[in-house]
């Protein structure tokens, strides 16, 4: 059947803010289904509440609400406007859930609504543990013995058939939540206890726990005639037992053979037309039993999920777009390939190369936080990497996860002691690939390892094969000792020159300059789809050492954007929203576009959004050679966070233009001494302060700064490690433990604004002109970290005085930094005590770049503040040049999103230290607003949320 | 120093491009035509599958070797390729049902092969040039002796190789009391193909790829059926009337592959050698009968001639299409029983999706 042509509006639900489980992938999936209906002619209408998304710009869809994700906003939209349909299957179960309520309210059938892309049969049906096991028993396929219990007797009855271990499941719940591995009985009952109140049903399934069952995941997608492909099948390398999320998984299948794939594809095919009757996107996972090959179905998503973002980047098929169309009535032989133009979009894509997916976790967030990975999913962020072989993708995966790592171990942060190693190995944390090397490196068997992880041999083996080169490396002094064809072969599984050089013991430039007189270079690669059977038309690259490259730099002008990495705490999709629109406005100047970015969930690495994606880690070896065969114009580096920023000084250093603000001026603002002398010289207020090489030091100059102080390490994002002591005990407490972490930084300390209100201001400089974009006004006191703190746009209860000054500060700053793009300036202001003195305006920091505020005040005042932004920095517009019309309507607040329910034991306070993992924006007329008061009386009770 | 330091082997094309890489498998030199297959899984069965006789097979995907040798997965009873060139010749490997590495079963066998060269290099030069004949060695490093050798390697086109690969002596394969008894032409026959017959309950005698219809006649076949097998079909004349002669029979037939170009040809609709040809498992086919798509397994470097099967309307309809490119995948016999299809409905390896095939050929049989 081709386009229903009966569908003329469409709404499309968003996720809401980023939490663990459900982060930036949706935006991703969100904005390719609306783009992709928009091309087809249809009116695209999109609620979402997460203000830092591409798809609730205006360039993603036609009519944007940012509201709340409740049936109150479903209502109100449909009030206003005429949809058709809408699609509830892009923004992952909060989007789902959401539409169901008002199916079961009966909304949809009320406003003469079509549900497209979904069958609430099939939700139910792999929803409910109970109906999903007799389901597939039902069409003749395996599932892990389990029961229902509704109750706590029905639980025990329940672990005495299974027998232990076993896994205690709490249903409706989202990502694992509440999930928990039972190993003996002792622990059944508060196990038990706790998933029943978990579950919003009262209501656990109980079941075998398949423990060291190999695990693989399945795309698949069908259209209204039942035709269905699987687009990608990933392999987890962490066997059933941890979370997909938490997995490091690899595609395709390293390990499975034809016939067993091919029944696994049977099953799959048969399962997903089993379910209901909808078209789009469905997800399966199997659990394979190593020895014997059985299989066992252990989960089926019948949605777009968090895997379809990777496997539509780790296959270049556009899953969500291609879902859309189906959607709304195409089949997929109707529907051309998106990467090669001309070839059909109903085939299954075939890879030449190997990609590894690696979580990014943030657990020094979370002190007291359990580790131990299990079948909730604990990972803030991934990354993803492309090679031409197994250990080269592994390889770039570490160097792309910014833990500062240079690869798979051989960089100085191994650990040494067997016992700890093994202690690890069988305890999951998030270092256990890197832990399983050093047990290899300590001479553990295989079969050791094989028995403690079950992790497959196969991989095992492979990572072997880097202790052996090491062993063999090793034995050199100088980088010219090293044979050419040892030296190629090390690149060519992702030794990073950095690793190479530390086993020497020599440096990291002289491993580089040999291999450059080698001739060792990167080469580029397409990712088209089909492993080179068909011409590909789509510019997306990752680089290898390989013979031939792909990547024909054109004859036009170039801007390189840098990407802000893994999503963590602190910097998340806020970044991505920033890349995204810089590449737009880089486009519309006529320049060609060229992204490098390494997270798989993000609009930016959509291969549709730059002129040019490089699929590649954010790290200095690989951009280098990006570099050296564009040539481009420059670098934009204040769009990328922190993690683009502090390349600058290497761009610096190797004469690499840099867009926008200079790398001095960057310096300079980071630089906290230098930062200081400049705000003296101005002649504006900030805390006193004082830095620390060592405890004493820090002692002494906190009793000069005087008590309470902010102690934190220089150089670090989002607030780390950051906290306020109130006497020299805790001081010396805290010191120690930053100096045991990041053993070569020096320790700031801050005079603490006891009681001060904090303000922060977004601006932008075009070296002449200063624009101020907004002046946000955190709603609670000094003292918590400015992403954890509720704030208001426009300020709501700072005086008129202070607003100006504020003003004041912030251009002085933006001109004598010699801004050429975004300032972000932060504040703290003491009322003044007695009237008619002015309050007193601190300034406590400021960021040269883009900050996690400035897409909610684009958002807020619908002004594409971003692409003016950049437009500035490439010197191609003045601010004069331009006709900004902020569209204020009363207030919007920005509130953050904790994810603490996945850290049980967690300690929940808030404090200098970012914990939040997402926001949303919610729009108030005055501040008689219900919502706004309620925030607002418990300011101060910000202790513990 | 078993890691850095390895024998180098060369690959050389006809059109004089060279590929430095690793010796794998058997010392040696091979030669043969250049082909590619993208497949993911199945390497073990394409190895062996008798259609890539005589041919030096690129395989894309990232590493071969990783499940290991399992010797029951096999379509023929040895590798039936010229040569392997890949990128990964992955030696150490996981599987508990396997037998051997890939490195012991290419050095029984006496398998030559080249690794870590640029696969995609290779693909994207066959992709634009189209196929060719090629050498691998890693005995003979000299370039320009390679040119000598690769010179007397004759051009696929014209070639008749099913006889080289078909079974000397016919043989019987199933249970004798099963409903149906089929006949196999053998050009170079996969084994599945003969288990998803018997599955269904046929009884199967192979006969060699030369035997007269009258000798099989004997044997009361309730069916016939032409094998997939390697080389030009234009080329077996004996093969062409064997299947006219089944025609006129008006006995139910069913062909893949090279039996279906077979089929073609005996309806005097030519065939045609492909540019670089279509090998793998994710083949787009559309069944025009049904308006059902299927992904399915595929291996051949000649094609049936879209055109002249067009012009032949009234006598032979088209059942299936490529969605990539629109060939012919497909196709039956006005007023016949007689059917057959360019891909692999029995897979292996690849995608079961058109398994239904073989139900079609039995309900033939059973009308």
């Amino acid at each position: 059947m081709p386009r229903d042509t009966s569908i003329q509006s469409v709404l499309i639900i968003g996720s809401g803010p980023i939490i663990i489980g459900q982060a930036c992938e949706f935006d991703y999936s969100g904005s390719q289904a609306a783009r992709s209906l928009r091309q087809e002619g249809i009116e695209v209408t999109l609620i979402n509440s997460n203000p830092a998304t591409i798809m609730t710009d205006p360039v993603t869809a036609d009519h944007i609400y940012l509201l709340p994700l409740t049936v109150d906003s479903l209502v109100q939209i449909l009030e206003e406007r005429r949809i058709d349909a809408v699609l509830p299957t892009m923004g992952g179960q909060t989007a789902l859930n959401l539409a169901i309520e008002a199916d079961q309210l009966g909304i949809w059938q009320k406003y003469g609504v079509r549900m497209i892309g979904v069958d609430v049969r099939a939700i139910d049906l792999t929803e409910n543990r109970e109906l999903f096991r007799r389901h597939i028993l039902d069409i003749g396929l395996k599932v892990s013995p389990s029961y229902i219990a509704n109750s706590f007797l029905e639980g025990k009855e329940a672990a005495q058939k299974i027998g232990f271990p076993l896994v205690i499941r709490p249903s409706y719940t989202l990502g694992g939540t509440g999930a928990a591995f039972v190993h003996e009985e002792s622990e059944f009952d508060a196990a038990l206890r706790r998933g029943l109140a978990m579950s919003p049903t009262h209501e656990v399934l109980v079941d075998k726990a398949l423990l060291g069952w190999k695990e693989f995941e399945l795309e698949l997608l069908r259209d209204s005639a039942d035709n269905v492909v699987i687009i990608c099948v990933v392999e987890n390398l962490d066997p059933m037992g941890i979370h997909t999320g938490d997995s490091i998984t690899v595609a395709p299948a390293m390990t499975l053979s034809d016939t067993a794939y091919q029944t696994m594809r049977n099953q799959a095919i048969k399962a997903m037309r089993s379910l209901g009757n909808f078209s789009g996107g469905c997800n399966i996972q199997f659990a394979v039993e190593p020895e014997t090959e059985e299989m066992i179905v252990v989960e089926i998503n019948p949605r777009v999920s968090r895997s379809s973002a990777l496997a539509s980047k780790a296959t270049g098929y556009p899953i969500a777009k291609i879902a859309a169309k189906l959607a709304i009535g195409y089949r997929l032989d109707e529907l051309p390939n998106q990467i090669t133009g001309n070839t059909s979009a109903y085939f299954e894509p075939t890879l030449d190369y190997v990609i590894v997916k690696m979580p990014r976790w943030n657990f020094e967030k979370f002190p007291g936080a359990e580790h131990r990975l299990g079948l909730q999913m604990k990972s803030v962020g991934e990354v993803m990497a492309i090679g031409r072989n197994f250990l080269e993708a592994l390889q770039k995966a570490c160097q792309s996860l910014e833990n500062n790592r240079t690869g798979l171990g051989a960089d100085m942060k191994e650990w040494i002691r067997t016992s700890d190693v093994l202690e690890r190995l069988e305890n999951v944390s998030e270092d256990r690939i890197f832990r399983l090397k050093d047990a290899l490196r300590l001479g553990v068997p295989e079969k050791t390892i094989y028995k403690l992880t079950k992790i497959d041999p196969w991989f095992i083996r492979q990572i072997k094969r880097l202790v052996k080169m090491e062993e063999q490396l090793i034995r050199y002094n100088v980088a010219e000792d090293i044979p050419e064809s040892f030296f190629r072969e090390l690149k060519k599984v992702g030794y990073s020159d950095a690793q190479i050089a530390w086993l020497l013991r020599i440096r990291e430039e002289d491993v580089a300059r040999r291999r450059k007189e080698l001739g060792i270079r990167r080469t580029f690669k397409m990712v088209d789809t089909c492993a080179a059977e068909f011409e590909a038309q789509t510019p997306y690259f990752y680089s290898t050492f390989d013979q031939e490259n792909e990547s024909m730099p054109s004859q036009r002008k170039k801007i390189v954007v840098l990407g802000s990495g893994p999503n963590r705490i602190g910097q998340g999709i806020e970044f991505d929203y920033c890349c995204v629109h810089g590449l737009l406005a880089i486009k519309e100047l006529g320049y060609e576009a060229i992204m490098i970015n390494c997270n798989p969930e993000t609009v930016s690495t959509d291969f549709n959004v730059a002129d040019k994606l490089y699929f590649e880690p954010v790290y200095w070896e690989h951009i280098e050679e990006i570099l050296e065969l564009e040539k481009p114009e420059g670098v934009i580096v204040q769009l990328g966070g922190q993690t683009a920023l502090k390349l600058a000084e290497t761009f610096h250093k190797k004469g690499i233009p840099i867009i926008g603000t200079s790398f001095e001026s960057m310096d300079l603002a980071e630089d906290r001494g230098a930062f200081s002398d400049l705000l003296r010289e101005l002649d504006i207020p900030y805390p006193r302060y004082g830095v620390a090489t060592d405890a004493d030091e820090a002692i002494r100059i906190a009793n000069q700064v005087g008590y309470p102080v902010l102690v934190r390490p220089s150089y670090v994002l989002g607030g780390q490690n950051m906290r306020i002591v109130i006497n020299d005990n805790e001081l010396e407490r805290h010191v120690l433990n930053i100096f045991k972490h990041l053993p070569d930084n020096r320790v700031l300390i801050d005079q603490f604004l006891d009681r001060a209100k904090e303000a922060e201001i977004d601006c932008i400089c075009d070296g002449d002109e200063v624009h101020v974009m907004g002046i946000m006004e955190h709603i609670e006191p000094a003292g918590i970290h400015s992403g954890d703190s509720s704030a208001v746009l426009p300020t709501y209860s700072l005086s008129v005085q202070a607003i100006a000054t504020m003003v004041e500060y912030t251009e002085k700053l933006a001109k004598s930094l010699k801004i050429k793009g975004l300032l972000n300036v932060q504040f703290a202001i003491k009322p003044s005590k007695t009237p008619g003195e002015p309050d007193k305006v601190y300034v406590i920091e400021a960021n040269p770049r883009a900050s996690r505020t400035t897409p909610f005040i684009a958002k807020a005042y619908k002004v594409p503040y971003l692409q003016i932004a950049t437009q500035v920095m490439l010197g191609a517009k003045k601010l004069r040049d331009f006709n900004i019309q902020p569209q204020p309507s009363g207030f919007a607040i920005k509130v953050p999103v904790f994810s603490f329910e996945k850290f049980p034991n967690v300690d929940i306070s808030l404090g200098p230290e970012m914990k939040s993992t997402g926001e949303a924006i919610r729009f108030i007329r005055d501040l008689s607003d219900p919502f706004f008061r309620e925030l607002d009386s418990k300011r101060s009770m910000y202790l513990t949320r | 120093m078993q890691e850095s330091t390895y024998e180098p082997a060369i690959l050389l094309l006809e059109d004089g491009t060279v590929f430095h890489g690793k010796a794998a498998g058997a010392i040696g030199t091979t030669t043969g035509e250049i082909c590619f297959n993208t497949g993911m899984t199945g390497y073990q069965e394409i190895f062996t599958d008798p259609s890539y006789y005589g041919q030096l097979l690129v395989t894309t995907n990232a590493h071969i070797g990783n499940y290991g040798i399992k010797a029951s997965e096999v379509e023929s009873d040895r590798m039936k390729i010229a040569g392997l060139i890949c990128k990964n010749f992955t030696v150490p490997y996981s599987r508990h049902a396997a037998d051997q590495s890939i490195q012991e079963y290419f050095e029984a066998e006496g398998m030559v092969a080249i690794s870590e060269v640029d696969t995609r290099a290779i693909v994207r030069h066959i992709r634009h040039r189209g196929a060719m004949n090629a050498i691998i060695s890693s005995e003979i490093l000299d370039v320009e002796a390679l040119h000598q050798r690769l010179a007397d390697v004759p051009s696929m086109e014209g070639l008749e190789l099913a006889s080289a690969v078909s079974t000397r002596e016919p043989y019987f394969v199933g249970q004798p009391d099963a409903p149906f008894r089929v006949a196999v032409y053998d050009y170079g026959v996969k084994r599945n193909i003969l288990q998803c017959l018997t599955e269904r309950g046929c009884y199967l005698q192979v006969f060699p790829a030369q035997t007269p219809l009258d000798t099989v006649k004997t044997w009361n076949p309730h069916g016939y059926f032409l094998s997939n097998g390697p080389g030009d079909p234009a080329s077996m004349h004996y093969a062409i009337q064997t299947a006219k002669a089944i025609l006129a029979e008006n006995a139910p037939l069913f062909g893949i592959c090279l039996g279906h170009q077979l089929l073609a040809l005996a309806l005097d609709i030519p065939t045609h050698k492909m540019h670089h040809g279509h090998r793998g498992i994710n083949h787009p086919v559309k069944n025009l009968l049904t308006g059902r798509c299927e992904i399915t397994s595929q291996n051949h470097g000649f094609g049936v001639s879209k055109d002249a099967i067009a012009a032949a309307a009234d006598r032979v309809e088209v059942t299936h299409i490529n969605l990539n490119d629109g060939s012919i995948e497909g196709l039956r016999v006005r007023g016949k029983r007689a059917f057959s299809v360019q891909y692999h409905p029995e897979a292996s390896p690849g995608p079961h999706d058109a398994r239904y095939l073989f139900d079609d050929f039995v309900s033939l049989m059973q009308n």
